[in-house]
């Protein structure tokens, strides 16, 4: 008997979608970046090598640094290595370089121990995937201004950042899908109201509207607390876009079979609404939702940017770029625009990954 | 025709969000009074409380906004910029113009590159070509407008030792317009439509290409192939002049888009646009000048999906019957 049901086995919708989403090679890189991206995030001290806030007054604006396979003799090394580096001033020009000490090689090693942390607030822990003997630093992406390492802020930033895009975006995304199963689901009188509603949040530009939300936020208030009425304020613009979507979706079942017989089985509309027709649009709402988390990560760096966001000492990417303003600051020191390219990254992936489910996830079309 | 409604809605929510900061502008002037010019603190504060009454700050908020949108509808004076210190419309109409200038040059320019490039693409599927402006259009559509206004900057000035920033080189910005100040007023203007418009351009190809690429799938094009119509009439007469519909519908609403686009990168490129008033304004708590920036922004993307409405009922008439 066992054998039988093997052969009668069909694909199940979810299958199918993967199915085709794994064809997708883009989106498929996308997922893996993605997921790359929040693992980083999760265990931020981990993969930071030094704390994001520890300041290093000999070490400031140090530019990308070299990591060495051949010494000085030029002899091959498989393990890379760095030089300790000592700051110096060019007699000519007053500006600060960094001379590298030849004399010690300092190897590159794995799964080192470092600076302590508590990872979620239950394990102390001081292991790092990377990082150097004392003696000698790492700053793969160099540093700002008071010695920080850059790579670490962007990792902690990373964390800001992409909570804020992903966390925001499924808080959205259950507004909106409410929203928009009530309006579509009941239409007449109350659809009415609820879309004269969205069209007037929708009736201003997002971006100038969160602005003005934001510059309201009182910046006495503790950064988690600027942190979590950021988040509120770019949900309260945004989750009527979900809505109208699934309320286009949600109209056009509302009369269908299913929703007919679940009615006359006696269940109660709250019940229909999340149980019979949500469901069913919800390859729909992950789409959407996807989507989405580009769209509030940009929003949330644009706010930080402008200094609208969230508030230092709290990093995040937009944060960090917000140093970046000043013509002169960039032209010195320009890695200090490495966040860019991270933002840049970041929302290319999830834009790959939110395409591909798009065109997965009608897989009979 | 609820259009009015909806901006009466539009100027009271604008007029609650500029009035939502604790403090008024009035406050700033009293910090700056003691910090700068040495005034004690009740001396400040009786100075601030004059001003108040003064500009009818002190008046409770429904007669404000009264008082507001009155001025507007009768005589088209939305208020007194305190930061300028000159009343509000001699500041904003100059520069919505420069903020219109620039996004409707970046969106005709998009939308001209992203049409051809998108035919390109859409009749060169998969081609070296054809993922070459893929690449380009994702990254395109990806990359935040400030920051790519930051990377250009940077390359400008300290690779190719260009003057950036604003919209004139310094000596031209009080000049009388001649043919010298145009060059220079060319040179700088660019860098912000490019900047604005790589979105669009991005998006419009996307756009383009996938309507294309529907549109060639369909029997009516087999058909015209098969009366023997060369390919160039095939692409051009017919599967083009229906894959462009929806971009046209999407004509109106993107201006408005536009110049939100612009509004973070003319802050990082010092513009003399609506973008750096507006957040000045928001810092600044120069609540009439930041109200009034925000009403005009809501006024114009009313305007941009009426105009999408009408432009796309002129286009295709099925939807003027429904």
């Amino acid at each position: 008997m066992p054998e039988q049901e093997k052969e009668t086995k069909f694909l199940t919708h979810k299958e199918l979608i993967w199915r085709r989403f794994k064809k997708n090679r883009l989106g498929m890189l996308g997922a893996f970046v993605v997921i790359l991206l929040t693992l980083i995030s999760l265990f931020a001290p981990f993969f930071s090598p030094y704390d994001h806030n520890a300041t290093d007054n000999n070490k400031a604006y140090l530019s990308y640094q070299q990591i060495h396979f051949f010494d000085e003799e030029g002899n091959f090394h498989f393990r890379p290595f760095v030089y300790s580096l000592k700051q110096e001033f060019d007699e000519e020009t007053w500006e600060r370089v960094y001379v590298p000490d030849t004399s010690e090689k300092y190897f590159i090693k794995l799964f080192t121990r470092g600076w302590e942390y508590e990872l979620f607030g239950l394990i102390e822990s001081d292991l790092h995937l990377f990082g150097v003997d004392e003696g000698a630093t790492l700053h793969l992406f160099g540093t700002d201004e008071l010695g920080r390492d850059l790579l670490s802020r962007i990792i902690f930033g990373g964390r800001v950042s992409i909570a804020i895009g992903i966390l925001g975006s499924m808080i959205t995304a259950v507004i909106g899908s409410l929203v928009g199963g009530i309006s579509g689901y009941f239409a007449g009188i109350v659809d009415s109201i609820l879309q004269r509603v969205i069209e007037m949040i929708r009736m201003f530009p997002t971006l100038p509207l969160m602005m003005g939300l934001s510059a309201a936020i009182p910046v006495t208030w503790s950064p988690v607390i600027i942190l979590i009425a950021v988040m509120f304020i770019m949900i309260m613009v945004r989750w009527t876009d979900m809505a109208r979507q699934i309320r286009g979706k949600v109209l056009s079942y509302r009369k269908q079979e299913f929703v007919e017989a679940a009615k006359a089985a006696g269940g109660g509309d709250f019940y229909i609404i999340t149980k019979h027709i949500l469901t069913n649009c919800t390859s729909h709402i992950i789409v959407v939702t996807t989507l989405a988390i580009p769209q509030l990560i940009l929003a949330e760096s644009s706010l930080s940017f402008l200094g609208l966001g969230i508030q230092p000492p709290m990093v995040s990417w937009g944060v960090l770029l917000s140093k970046a303003t000043n013509l002169q600051t960039i032209g010195q020191y320009p890695w200090i625009m490495t966040p860019g390219v991270v933002i840049l990254i970041t929302i290319l992936a999830f834009n790959f990954l939110g395409d591909g489910l798009r065109d997965a996830a009608d897989p009979y079309g | 025709m609820y259009i009015i409604p909806m901006l009466i809605v539009v100027s009271f929510v604008s007029f609650i969000v500029i009035s939502l900061p604790p403090g008024d502008y009035m406050t700033t002037v009293q910090n700056r009074l003691t910090s700068q010019a040495g005034m004690s603190q009740d001396q400040a504060r009786a100075m601030a409380e004059r001003m108040r009454s003064q500009y009818g700050l002190d008046q409770p908020f429904m007669l404000q906004y009264l008082n507001w949108i009155k001025n507007i509808v009768l005589r088209g004076d939305f208020g007194f910029s305190f930061q300028y210190n000159r009343p509000v419309s001699d500041v904003i109409w100059g520069r919505l113009g420069y903020t219109f200038l620039i996004a409707l040059s970046a969106h005709i320019i998009s939308v001209l590159i992203g049409v051809v490039v998108g035919i390109y693409s859409a009749t060169h599927q998969y081609s070296f070509g054809d993922n070459i402006a893929t690449v380009f259009a994702f990254i395109g559509l990806s990359i935040p407008n400030f920051f790519f206004a930051i990377v250009i900057m940077y390359f400008l000035s300290f690779k190719l030792n260009m003057h950036v920033g604003g919209l004139f080189s310094s000596e031209y910005v009080f000049a009388p317009w001649n043919w010298a100040k145009i060059v220079d007023f060319l040179q700088h203007f660019w860098v912000p439509v490019f900047v604005v418009g790589i979105a669009g351009t991005a998006q419009n190809m996307r756009i383009m290409r996938g309507n294309l690429l529907d549109e060639l799938q369909k029997q009516y094009v087999q058909t015209a192939r098969a009366k023997g119509l060369t390919e160039r009439v095939v692409i051009y007469k017919h599967a083009v002049r229906n894959a462009i519909q929806p971009l046209i519908m999407y004509l109106g609403m993107s201006l408005p888009f536009l110049i939100q686009g612009a509004i973070v990168s003319s802050i990082v490129l010092q513009l003399p646009t609506t973008g750096p008033a507006f957040y000045n304004a928001l810092l600044s708590q120069d609540m009439y000048l930041a109200g009034s920036f925000l009403l005009m922004l809501a006024v114009t993307l009313v305007i941009g999906n009426l105009l999408g409405d009408i432009l796309l009922a002129q286009i295709d008439p099925r939807v003027r019957y429904e």
